[in-house]
Parts: structure tokens; C-alpha cells; sequence
């Protein structure tokens, strides 16, 4: 019963794997950039005067919160066409994952900012700021600071979580694993070598956030 | 071709979300068991322990569900055991769970002050002692809302393995697609059905967490 591993017979297929983890990484920068843009503005939306808009996202933000993702992407994918809305496989894969990461981006963002004290923002107020100007450097900026290592996670797993993206033909790492595996058979060694490649994404997409967040935080220290 | 009506498809995807619920707890408890002999090695072990918890931990959280799921289905065949898709999920959903846990309890292991080791060092515990009766009761109260609040992600990494053919609330979703043609409705149901399972759970944890806050202040 000993199996005889060949990591040999992945190499022919190099170009492929590349090619995913391309894809994911594209996909994992949209996600990243729209998604926690769409929590930001739903952060915001949180506390807004007509506590409808309020409310409104707050379903979302639970209903994606408490549903697998793999749902989330099989009814955009399938499900939407019935609205007229077809998307294409990358497209699907990328709206999921923009709203995904929204939701909870939406909830960190927000505890982010009810730590916030209140006398920083009455200050503000004192010094005649606008909402836009208190929102922009009193509340956003040291509230993304506070979370930023809470964001960072939230973005490794959304992109970790694209791999079931493969499930709608979408062409990411999976995709490729997959692909590769039905033409060689070398299910183990295929699999093995993905997760690895998964493995040194979302430990170099976590150092990236890291040194990103410092530059995004620190510099202004030295004015 | 026969037609579905709206109850024929709640009806049948109520009958796979008791799959999706027993695989849940099944993934739970096994995860638990696991997790909590990993936060023991971690605590009490040397350094060469706590390294390959942490790495056991690191890559779980590090890599996709879904190929954890695949070496699992792919790889425990090799080794001569017969994988059948639930043996698979179970064994996938049991080692992912177990390491989101340790991460978690430890995290609670450590929010206990120190000084409670040292008092308890200076009595003359040793650490299976200190475990039992001064850590371990300490991190439990801070370590029910974070896990309970886990216990969603496991209940939604459920809908992954259905893409090894455990055929749970979504694989059914998929199938019944196939027969109605109607993936609007049926994957909106899909999603409300597990809504209903894991809205209470996140409730319940952010119940909690408001309790437990006011009892520590």
C-alpha cells in the first residue's frame, strides 16, 4: 500500500498553476479594495441620520454574516440571471467576494469607530470641521488604524475563501488544481503543491497589509 | 416534465439541512476534543510543541477549507483508509475546527493574569492542578461567546464539503436546481435555511459577549 508520490508530473503544468494564482491574486485585489471600500461606506451608513438606511444595512451585513459563501456565489452566479443580471465567471467571483468582505468589513469598521471617544469628535465639532472633514480625519483614519490587523485577516480569508470560486468555472488556483488533476490523476501531489502555493499567498498577502498599514498609519508621525 | 412547487423544494432541502446540522455538531464536538488537547500541548509543552501547534494552527488558517478537504478525500485513501464523502467532511471539518479553536482558547489561556500562575506555582500546584482549578474555569467564562460565535463558521464550512459530494443543504440546492430549473428560488431558500440555523447562534453569542462584558466590569 505504499504510494508512490511524483511531484514530478505537476511541473508540465506550471503555466496553469501560475495562471491561478494570477487570477486569485486578481480577485483578491478586488475583493480587497472594493470590499473594504463598501465597508467603509457601509460603516458610515451605520450612523446615519434616517435610521432606515441604518437598518437596511444591517440586514445585509447579517444576512451575508450568517450564510456560507459558496450560497452567496451560487445565487449570484445562477440565481441573478432570473433578474436579468449575467455576470461572467470572474465577474460572479469577484461580486461575491466584494460583498462578502463588505459585510464584515461593514461590522469591523464600525467597531472601529465606537471607540472613537466621543470628546475627540466634539472637538472636532468646536473647531468647525464639517461631517465629511470629522468623518475623513477624525473618526476614519484612527479607526482604520485600530482595526487594520482585524481587516488584514478578514481580506486573508476572503481570499482563501475564492477557492470555491472554482465551483462556477471561475479559472483561480482551484481551477487549475482541478484541471490538472483530471489530466494527470495525481490528485495528492496536485492538491499538495496548491495548498502550499495558498499557504505562501495569505502568509505574503498578510506582510503586504502589515507593511501597507504602516505606511498608511505612521508616516504622517514624522510632519 | 412534472412541476415543483415551492414546498416540494422547502421540503426537500429541509430534509438535507438535518445533514448540514449533524455534520455541524459532529465537526464541533470532534473539534473541540482535538482543539483542547492542542491548547493543553500548547500551554504545558516545550518549545518543540508549541512549534508544531502553532504550525498546525498556521496552516489551517493559512490555506482553503476546500483543499484541506481534498487532501483529506484525495489523500486518506493512499493510506489505505476508505473515504467516503461523510468520513471525509467529518475528518476535513474535525482538523480545520480544531485548529480556529486552539487559536481561540488560547487567546482566552492568556488573557488570564499571570499572577494567577504564579499564585498557583507558589501553592504548589503543578500544572495539571492549575489547569483544573485556577485556568481553566477562568478562561471558559471568557473563551463561551467567542466559540459559540466559531460555531457559525463551522455550520458554513459545512456548505463546502459539498463539493466532495457530501450531499448536505447546498449539494441538495444544486440538485434540486438541476431538476427544477429555478436557481433563483431555490438558492434564495438555501441561503434563508441557513440563515434560521446560524442567525440564533450569532445572537446568542452576542448575547454573551454583553453578558459576560458586565460581569467582568
Amino acid at each position: 500500500m505504499a504510494y508512490q508520490f511524483d511531484f514530478g508530473a505537476i511541473l508540465p503544468h506550471w503555466k496553469l498553476l501560475l495562471d491561478g494564482v494570477v487570477l486569485t491574486t486578481e480577485l483578491a485585489a478586488i475583493g480587497a479594495v472594493a470590499g473594504v471600500g463598501l465597508g467603509i461606506l457601509g460603516a458610515w451608513a451605520r450612523t446615519a441620520r434616517p435610521p432606515v438606511i441604518s437598518q437596511l444595512v444591517a440586514i445585509y451585513v447579517e444576512l451575508i454574516r450568517n450564510t456560507p459563501f459558496l450560497v452567496q456565489l451560487f445565487f449570484i452566479f445562477f440565481g441573478l440571471p432570473a433578474l436579468g443580471l449575467k455576470l461572467t465567471e470572474f465577474q460572479a467571483a469577484a461580486l461575491a467576494m466584494i460583498v462578502n468582505l463588505g459585510a464584515y468589513s461593514t461590522e469591523i469598521v464600525r467597531a472601529g469607530i465606537q471607540a472613537i471617544p466621543a470628546g475627540q469628535i466634539e472637538a472636532a465639532q468646536s473647531l468647525a470641521m464639517n461631517r465629511v472633514q470629522i468623518f475623513r480625519y477624525i473618526i476614519i483614519r484612527p479607526a482604520l488604524k485600530k482595526i487594520w490587523p482585524a481587516l488584514s485577516s478578514q481580506v486573508v480569508i476572503v481570499m482563501l475563501g475564492s477557492s470555491v470560486c472554482s465551483q462556477i468555472a471561475a479559472e483561480e488556483l482551484t481551477f487549475a488544481a482541478n484541471y490538472i488533476q483530471g489530466m494527470n490523476f495525481r490528485a495528492f501531489e496536485v492538491y499538495f503543491v496548491t495548498t502550499g502555493l495558498y499557504l505562501v499567498m495569505s502568509i505574503l498577502l498578510r506582510q503586504i497589509l502589515k507593511v501597507f498599514g504602516n505606511f498608511l498609519f505612521e508616516r504622517r508621525h514624522h510632519a | 416534465m412534472p412541476e415543483f412547487t415551492l414546498w416540494d423544494i422547502v421540503h426537500n432541502l429541509l430534509l438535507a439541512a438535518r445533514w448540514t446540522v449533524l455534520l455541524s455538531l459532529v465537526a464541533f464536538v470532534l473539534g473541540s476534543i482535538v482543539g483542547l488537547a492542542l491548547l493543553l500541548v500548547r500551554t504545558a509543552g516545550n518549545r518543540w510543541a508549541v512549534r508544531v501547534v502553532r504550525g498546525y494552527v498556521e496552516l489551517f488558517q493559512g490555506t482553503p477549507l476546500l483543499m484541506q478537504l481534498f487532501i483529506v478525500f484525495f489523500g486518506l485513501p493512499l493510506i489505505g483508509i476508505d473515504v467516503s464523502p461523510w468520513v471525509a467532511a467529518t475528518f476535513g471539518l474535525t482538523l480545520f475546527t480544531s485548529a480556529f479553536l486552539t487559536e481561540i482558547w488560547r487567546g482566552c489561556v492568556e488573557s488570564v493574569a499571570k499572577g494567577q500562575w504564579e499564585a498557583s506555582t507558589a501553592l504548589g500546584m503543578n500544572f495539571t492542578q492549575q489547569m483544573r482549578y485556577v485556568i481553566l474555569p477562568q478562561a471558559l467564562r471568557i473563551a463561551v461567546p467567542p466559540t459559540v460565535g466559531f460555531s457559525v463558521q463551522v455550520v458554513k464550512g459545512t456548505a463546502v464539503t459539498s463539493i466532495i459530494g457530501f450531499i448536505e443543504l447546498t449539494k441538495a440546492g444544486t440538485m434540486i436546481t438541476n431538476a427544477t430549473y429555478a436557481p433563483f428560488t431555490v438558492y434564495g431558500c438555501v441561503a434563508v435555511l441557513y440563515f434560521l440555523i446560524c442567525y440564533p447562534l450569532s445572537l446568542y453569542a452576542r448575547y454573551l459577549e454583553g453578558k459576560f462584558r458586565h460581569v467582568t466590569r
